[in-house]
């Protein structure tokens, strides 16, 4: 037990939050995100379930853990490494300790460290200390379960439920070491089980014996924390994963362009919360079809859109491969679409719950004949509903299937998300054709400045057509097989793609006198961004160029590309971004990273491989 | 606004002279004009085949899509736009092979399309082989030496889907055709129409038995719902149950009168004679039933996916973005 306490004022820390797959890790993080965000730390969070459907309770493969970042100053990753692991049983232990620092504080439950537990979590004897290599001294070792037991025995609640608030101690002990308020998390407690009070005076009086528990032994860790805030940006704030995100954009598009929203999808791991989210809102009258098959889900979106409605289809890699022909027919008919890829590892199968960016060339080129299709790419669990918005307007305006990629690590990441104001968002504006062209008007029919056609949706007189997967006339709209006119439709579509306004690539840090440009595309933005931050740090002359529209690229793509000595393009897949830009800037020979893990990059790892280009 | 077959007719169809797709295309034009619903308010869509070129040849909305997914494409278009009157045209290859899985599925779902399947039981737009509702042993560009494998008997493969509206038609006959059609429009839900129809280059002949009036005459049997299931170029034949089966008599032999005829019913909720009715072919003795052979009321998908989002609408405090936003646990940084 430490002599004296000090208050230890920090930058940044991490919390990994991890027990049994029942034991509420995913709660006693959010709190504490909450709590933290609440204060004006900027945090970032990433949940990591287990790959098991049910694991057998204290089994190695059913630890799930919950990493919560938080920072004085923006933080862009859910960290590394953590500083503390909160370990509710043997298994979370021995399975989560590689994610602690060297000196992380480790707090564990001694109750759930008997010789059964041990045993589940293959440990070979009872000093599990010393098997992992952990110093005691930086073990806070609380007998949790007896302790919740005590604080409720008077409450008239059996075992079982009272075991359920193991995971609020915990979090009262994590508050204590951070020197966090309680006020605002019995606040979030009231609101949540606002309907069950005695379940929120439970988990109540349980935080608060954490914290008492912390405060009156000190421990046996030398410090408390205080993570101090800078940059404080007010307004009102929601946790948000990538994915709710992702939904949340496509209803915020779809009631700015005043469309019905339509989603054509079919389970998949890790889009399906997509689905899930679109489903629960059928008071904004949303319309999910839970499909047959992937194929389905993207068709069936194609004839709403047909229909008059935003169509959207969601999934990942493996969908996408089936989702192809269907999102082809839009591209030759010309109809609004979007397509959200959440990817994850390949191929095939491949890794169903881990993150890669490895369907960006599928994205690009993965469909017969010449098939041009806007790519968008979101950077972090709040991008995606930017890039959600912005794929919905893009596919609306332009006439166009958009393809919409994040990844696991984005999509099931969450980030505090400021609320956004519908009104502050572009208006979304479909092409309707005028009633004037009425008599005059056939299906491809052009605005000469955007190349994009008219959408004469079914229902209004006068304007009945016919559309299909066959090459069509460029005035009529009939059926053509003529060599001069698929090649001019072709030209047309290709054209039509490459006029869509995009921003330009912006680029942070050294701008004007980097030795190295750091160039990513979507959800590695955080992993990079922190990367570039430490090396700075160090005193190098570092930027990064982060792409989140892909096709078409930026105008400014070659003059940045162009403008530094050394330039790595680092990427979860074998060089798929680095290609893209190859073929579309002359001359353009990158350095690459690549790293195929599914996982998220690790920043130490960066920095060291950037390290070695700065130095070669 | 009464309308004609011509308010519903465009181009000039491009099937080979002879199809059997001439004569269902006229008798389509002919049911819309009866029916009349707006040709703005209709949409045709079919998928790749030569009898889904049909939507070219419509003066409504259409789409002429990709292979085997016209019953998911207009599950879409109905689910979005209820308002629509939607017609899935396919062929046997389009629907019942590559398609398959969507027919199926828009059947169980019970999505209110009214979805032609024009039968020819061959492939035609790419020149002759055999379809899965090609008879075992059928010879044909892919099977030399006749196929092994068992066909698909569409009428099974609905009522395995749980489908609640099977009519069958031959595409010579205009009047059953129309008749047909407008029964299909009228059933509120998934509508399955069966056209048998001859392929004049590569399968001739295989509807031949029913495709003449005289044919249908002499082998197929007009069934209405309520009326006795009598056959026969004079009626002198009639349908009876024995055992778990059917049985063709003759009316006046054996003491047999009209009475003793089965009577038909096409809104029994249970299938079972219905299958049998379906199921009848020549080679077995029995006539080819023709005519709205199941017609059974349900819910349709579109309609309770509308009266969901009515309901939860109700029950919801939620109407709009800036609502969803405030359904969050929200905090404030000052």
């Amino acid at each position: 037990m430490a002599e004296k306490l000090e208050m230890k004022e920090l930058a940044e820390v991490a919390v990994r939050f991890s027990g049994d797959s029942g034991d509420g890790m995913q709660l006693a993080g959010n709190i504490f995100s909450t709590v933290s965000a609440t204060v004006g730390n900027s945090i970032s969070t990433f949940p990591d379930y287990p790959a098991d459907i049910r694991a057998p309770q204290g089994s190695l493969t059913g630890v799930s853990g919950f990493q919560v970042h938080i920072g004085a100053e923006m933080v862009y990753t859910p960290g590394d490494k953590c500083d503390v692991l909160v370990a509710m049983n043997a298994a979370a232990l021995k399975t989560q300790y590689k994610f602690a620092k060297p000196g992380a504080a480790i707090i564990i439950d001694t109750d759930a460290f008997g010789a059964a537990d041990l045993k589940k979590a293959a440990f070979a004897s009872e000093d599990y200390l010393g098997e992992m290599g952990i110093d005691p001294d930086r073990v806070i070792a609380c007998p949790i379960t007896q302790m919740v037991k005590d604080c409720l025995a008077d409450s008239g609640m059996d075992v079982k439920a009272m075991l359920k608030c193991r995971n609020m101690f915990a979090l009262g002990l994590v508050c204590w070491l951070f020197d966090r308020d309680l006020n605002i998390a019995f606040n979030f407690l009231k609101e949540k089980f606002a309907k069950k009070p005695g379940v929120a005076e439970a988990n109540i009086k349980v935080i608060q014996a954490g914290y008492d528990y912390g405060h009156n032994t000190h421990s046996s860790v030398a410090n408390v924390y205080r993570i101090e805030t800078k940059n404080k940006v007010p307004g009102r704030y929601m946790d948000i994963t990538g994915n709710k995100a992702t939904a949340y954009g496509f209803i915020a598009a779809a009631e700015k362009a005043g469309l019905k929203l339509y989603l054509g999808s079919y389970p998949i791991t890790p889009a399906t919360d997509v689905l899930h989210e679109l489903s629960k809102h059928k008071s904004l009258g949303v319309t999910t079809v839970q499909c047959e098959d992937e194929i389905a889900g993207c068709a069936s979106a194609v004839g709403a859109s047909f229909a008059g409605a935003l169509g959207v289809t969601s999934t990942s890699g493996p969908g996408i491969c089936l989702k192809s022909e269907a999102m082809n027919l839009a591209v030759i008919m010309e109809l609004p679409l979007v397509v959200l890829d959440v990817q994850r590892g390949g191929p095939a199968t491949g890794l169903p719950t881990k993150s890669e960016q490895t369907d960006l060339l599928q994205a690009l080129f993965g469909r017969n004949g010449e098939s041009p299709m806007p790519v968008i790419a979101a950077t972090s669990p709040t991008d995606c509903f930017d890039a959600a918005y912005s794929a919905a307007k893009m596919a609306l305006e332009h006439m166009t299937p958009v393809i919409l990629m994040t990844d696991a690590y984005v999509a099931n990441g969450s980030a505090a998300f400021k609320l956004p104001n519908l009104a502050d968002y572009p208006a979304i504006n479909p092409p309707y054709v005028p009633e004037e062209l009425k008599g005059s008007w056939a299906p491809y029919l052009r605005n000469p400045e955007t190349g994009v056609r008219y959408w004469a949706v079914p229902g209004r007189e006068g304007f009945q057509h016919i559309l299909g997967g066959l090459e069509k006339d460029n005035k009529t709209g009939a059926i053509s097989t003529d060599p001069e006119n698929h090649n001019l439709m072709t030209h047309l579509r290709q054209e039509k793609i490459d006029k869509i306004q995009v921003p330009d690539l912006e680029v942070l840090g050294d701008k004007d006198d980097a030795d190295l440009l750091i160039v990513g595309f979507g959800g590695t933005y955080g992993h990079l961004h922190a990367a570039m931050d430490e090396l700075r740090a160090q005193g190098k002359k570092v930027a990064l160029a982060h792409f989140k529209f892909i096709n078409p690229l930026p105008k400014n793509t070659a003059e940045v590309l162009k403008k530094y000595p050394k330039v790595v393009v680092a990427e979860q897949n074998m060089g798929q971004l680095a290609g893209w830009l190859r073929m579309k800037v002359d001359n353009f020979v990158p350095e690459q990273f690549n790293q195929v893990k599914g996982q998220p990059f690790a920043v130490a790892e960066l920095v060291e491989a950037f390290n070695a280009i700065i130095n070669k | 606004m009464a309308y004609t077959a011509q308010d519903f007719k465009k181009g000039q169809p491009r099937w080979c002279p002879g199809c059997g797709d001439h004569f269902f295309l006229a008798s389509l034009h002919k049911a819309m004009a009866e029916i009349g619903v707006e040709p703005w308010n209709t949409a045709v869509i079919s998928g790749i085949g030569c009898s889904s070129r049909l939507p070219h040849y419509m003066a409504t909305y259409g789409m002429n899509t990709i292979h085997g997914r016209a019953a998911a494409i207009a599950t879409g278009c109905k689910v979005a736009n209820p308002n629509l009157t939607v017609w899935q045209v396919s062929g046997d290859g389009d629907g019942l092979a590559i398609g398959g899985n969507h027919f199926i599925h828009a059947n169980r779902r019970n999505i209110n399309l009214n979805m032609i399947l024009l039968n020819n039981r061959i492939y035609g737009l790419t020149k002759g082989q055999y379809s899965p509702t090609s008879p075992r042993g059928f010879v044909s560009k892919s099977s030399p030496y006749g196929t092994v494998e068992d066909p698909f008997r569409p009428a099974e493969l609905c009522f395995g889907a749980r489908g609640h509206f099977f009519a069958r038609a031959v595409a010579t006959d205009a009047p059953g055709t129309v008749e047909i059609l407008k029964a299909a429009y009228n059933h509120k839900g998934a509508a399955v129409c069966e056209i048998l129809q001859n392929c004049v280059i590569f399968n001739n002949g295989t509807h031949d038995a029913v495709y003449s009036k005289e044919g249908r005459a002499k082998n197929a049997i007009y069934v209405q719902h309520g009326k006795p299931l009598i056959f026969g170029e004079n009626n002198e034949f009639g349908l009876m149950q024995e055992g778990f089966g059917l049985k063709v008599v003759k009316i006046g032999e054996n003491g047999i009168t009209e009475k003793d005829i089965l009577v038909h019913d096409a809104h029994c909720e249970d299938n079972t004679l219905q299958l049998k009715l379906a199921l009848m072919g020549n080679g077995d003795g029995f006539p080819v039933a023709l005519g709205v052979i199941r017609d059974v009321d349900a819910p349709t998908y579109d309609d309770c996916v509308t009266a969901q989002i009515e309901e939860v609408k109700t029950q919801k405090k939620y109407h709009n973005f800036a609502e969803l936003l405030e359904t969050n646990d929200i905090w404030e940084v000052k």
